[in-house]
């Protein structure tokens, strides 16, 4: 059979066929995360690399609270759930459970996000500064892009809300949900692996 | 085949030819005229770069030369080597992947189109703004790997880093959104029944350096980033009075620049892989070994970055692992290297200006490659290190290896681009001007290097051995520079006047060559099914041919649109931001996000 012929009969939405038969949009967003590992392992070991190597105070052991980071993360790693019921709730056609969903996964972002503000502003009140220490460049600028990812996704995940509240999420195109969810999830690793290196083994 | 469904209509159901205002070309999505835009726009930039060296040269014809400043020759040598590497010869190569993968495969388009003139815009934008330096308060001038701490605002307290950093970051981002786009293609775009081991090599090549892009592009975007926090935000990631290691820049740089070489040189080899065979009427020699040496550079390309550190004082094991891996790497590309004159041994050789640059590359590359082993010795590359011996050997492969593959391809795909044959009487005056006047510029600084003259410095005294050979070096620069117009010459009247190509003029063997010259907007009126590595060279060649032109039912192309080059400018605008200030950066973010959203929102069947 002729590919024209095929893309003559296919349907608006349905994708063309792929060699893989993987589709395309899913595809290059693995090869995006996979990209993203290298920058945020880089970010990542950078701090490994400048750890302990202050003179100067404050150091980590100083000022963080592994009870409030613990549950931020415990947050964070909440809305992938959330995400999971979300993409779930699109694929069997629920567009307002879809949009509950995707709301909650937002809402969860947006706390965890809350709280990486207040715990910037107090480490900023106890001296920790971009510019005081390296303990301080790096450590902000590695959870900072972190935080922006996340709120990227939140936006994401707002845009995907009001489509779905309008009812512009059927079922047939749930492969947009499943790719925020990919993101998602994968911000969540990162964080994890942030949270282990950097807060837990001090 | 189908061939008793849908009756044969010429061209009847498919799309017509896009127009030809300026917005169509702003708007364009077709991978040919992405192509042809990258391919125009590097090589304006290609002579750019080339005057900027020419310049150098000048300075550097006679001792104790006052043609340039020492300032200025700083800004030409940063300029010169971040032009030619970012915004002549990564865009040549992207410019081949957007006009010929497609045809290879037997695709319509790439997978992504819009983000492929997305990618287009942001190079361009990008492009211009490391170049307004120059007309802002003076060009980067800290070489083109900007070594820490050289580049704090302490040291360069100008704007030419910021420029440098921030232009990069631009770059970067029009690289990755290629990268990505050209894996996909690869992996998921293929004919029926061209399998991985079907592809032809320059499309595998194209594979492993996207691969390369995506994994490196990300680590200079962290070192990038630290450099412009550090410079404009005072934090002190490189600052050495703080704690910080400088030598952290280098390791972050190198492990970019590395596989960014490969970048540089793979698509060459990917290119003349596929010239060989055709002008020596053979298959590829060993065409798995071949396939797998590439695969295995791009693995290896990212255990050897040190080597560009010896002189730093690793240590003794650091060296040693970096001296073999260096050494390790050499085998791969010697492997190449011999199935490419396996090749043409007993080949009825057909000595077309193509396949003079691909042995002129064979031949170049060789020496440049042989230059190279001898850094990958601790204690010999001690000696070299930051002498013109250094400046000799890259120019071994990245003129001679990766430019001489592009010319290579260009005078062969040049039909297939343009309809058109190029000039063979004026292709080889071009041929053996850049063989002749390419040696004499870079072959005496080898000797130069190894008598001790440092490179990046803007004179040198009389009497110590350099004088006689700094200027046969300068003239041979002038003989590069005569090629090039012989060259551009040769282009600009082939592409209106040449004698008609015809679909194959060459006699090639891939699925490009199945088609019309230039292919029509949908390239393929139906794919075809692929049996071998060579189809057209298979039994059923000219059953492919036939059903590659027939028109069956609708064909349905993307639409155009304008939203890409809208994202690309405000993601400039952004950017340059960092720079220019908020009066940027805010409308440039509105025009980035009404961009994005109209893209993500827009139709696009």
């Amino acid at each position: 059979m002729a590919v024209a012929d095929v893309a003559a009969h296919a349907a608006p939405h349905e994708e063309h066929p792929t060699t893989t038969g993987l589709n395309s949009r899913k595809l290059v967003f693995w090869a995006f995360l996979g990209s993203e590992c290298m920058f945020f392992g880089s970010l990542i070991a950078t701090y490994l690399v400048y750890r302990g190597r202050d003179q100067a105070g404050p150091h980590p052991h100083e000022i963080f609270s592994i009870p409030f980071t613990s549950f931020s993360a415990f947050v964070l790693l909440m809305s992938s759930l959330t995400m999971v019921l979300a993409l779930a709730a699109i694929q069997r056609g629920n567009q307002r459970n879809g949009a509950i969903w995707l709301a909650a996964t937002a809402l969860l972002g947006m706390t965890f996000v809350g709280g990486q503000c207040f715990e910037f502003t107090e480490f900023f009140y106890k001296g920790l500064t971009l510019q005081g220490n390296l303990f301080g460049c790096t450590f902000f600028v590695l959870t900072g892009f972190h935080g922006t990812h996340v709120s990227v996704g939140v936006i994401w995940l707002w845009t995907l809300f009001t489509m779905a509240v309008r009812g512009k999420i059927p079922k047939e195109k749930s492969l947009d949900v499943e790719i925020a969810g990919l993101y998602w999830h994968f911000v969540d690793v990162v964080w994890i692996a942030i949270f282990t290196l950097v807060y837990l083994i001090q | 085949m189908a061939t008793t469904t849908a009756p044969v209509t010429a061209a009847a159901h498919a799309p017509a030819e896009s127009g030809t205002g300026l917005w169509s070309w702003i708007t364009t999505v077709d991978h040919k005229r992405i192509g042809a835009l990258y391919g125009v726009t590097a090589f304006t930039f290609f002579l750019i770069g080339g005057l900027e060296a020419m310049l150098m040269r000048i300075q550097l014809a006679k001792p104790e030369n006052t043609f340039v400043s020492p300032d200025v020759f700083n800004q030409l040598f940063t300029m010169h080597g971040t032009t030619m590497i970012f915004l002549a010869i990564m865009p040549l190569s992207a410019s081949f992947f957007n006009f010929m993968i497609p045809l290879m495969i037997g695709a319509r388009d790439v997978a992504f189109p819009r983000l492929n003139a997305f990618s287009y815009w942001v190079f361009l934008f990008g492009a211009i703004f490391l170049n307004l330096s120059f007309f802002l308060g003076g060009a980067p001038d800290t070489g083109w790997f900007g070594y820490s701490n050289l580049t704090s605002s302490q040291y360069s307290p100008g704007h030419g880093v910021d420029f440098w950093a921030i232009g990069l970051q631009i770059l970067g981002i029009a690289s990755l959104a290629a990268g990505f786009n050209f894996i996909i293609t690869i992996v998921n775009m293929r004919a029926p029944g061209m399998k991985l081991m079907r592809m032809p090599v320059f499309v595998w090549m194209t594979l492993v350096t996207s691969f390369l892009i995506i994994f490196a592009f990300p680590v200079i975007t962290v070192a990038l980033v630290f450099l412009l926090f550090d410079r404009l935000t005072g934090t002190n990631f490189f600052a050495p009075a703080m704690g910080a290691d400088p030598v952290l820049w280098q390791h972050l740089f190198w492990l970019f620049g590395h596989p960014e070489v490969y970048i540089l040189i793979l698509p060459a080899m990917g290119i003349v892989s596929e010239i060989l065979p055709t002008f020596s009427r053979k298959p590829l020699f060993g065409y798995p070994v071949v396939v797998y040496s590439g695969i295995f550079i791009g693995f290896m390309g990212w255990g050897v970055w040190s080597h560009h550190m010896f002189s730093v004082g690793l240590g003794p094991i650091a060296d040693s692992f970096f001296a073999l891996t260096t050494m390790l790497i050499a085998i791969p590309t010697g492997v190449k290297i011999f199935n490419w004159i396996a090749t043409m041994w007993g080949g009825r050789l057909e000595l077309k200006t193509p396949m003079l640059f691909a042995i002129g590359f064979i031949s170049m590359f060789i020496m440049g490659g042989l230059s190279g082993f001898m850094h990958a010795s601790p204690p010999a590359d001690l000696q070299q290190t930051d002498t013109y011996f250094v400046v000799a050997h890259i120019h071994y492969v990245l003129f001679g290896g990766s430019m001489l593959g592009i010319f290579s391809g260009l005078y062969y795909w040049f039909p297939k681009m343009t309809g058109r044959m190029m000039n063979e009487g004026l292709g080889k005056l071009h041929f053996w001007l850049t063989i002749l006047a390419m040696n004499v510029t870079f072959f005496p600084m080898h000797f130069v290097g190894l008598l001790g003259m440092p490179r990046r410095v803007y004179t040198y005294a009389p009497h110590m051995g350099f004088d006689t050979m700094n200027l046969i070096s300068t003239i041979g620069v002038f003989g590069i520079a005569l090629s090039l117009l012989v060259f551009i010459w040769n282009f600009l009247t082939s592409s209106r006047s040449g004698a008609l190509a015809g679909p194959n003029p060459w006699g090639g063997a891939t699925l490009e060559w199945a088609i019309p010259s230039p292919p029509p907007v949908y390239n393929f009126g139906t794919v075809p099914t692929v049996h071998s590595l060579d189809p057209l060279w298979a039994k059923d060649g000219a059953e492919i041919s036939r059903t590659a032109n027939q028109v069956r039912g609708h064909i349905h192309m993307p639409p155009s649109s304008v939203w890409p080059a809208v994202s690309a400018l405000g993601m400039a605008m952004l950017m340059s931001g960092m720079l220019f200030g908020w009066w940027v950066g805010i409308p440039g973010l509105v025009i980035m996000l009404v961009g994005l959203y109209s893209w993500a929102f827009e139709p696009c069947h």
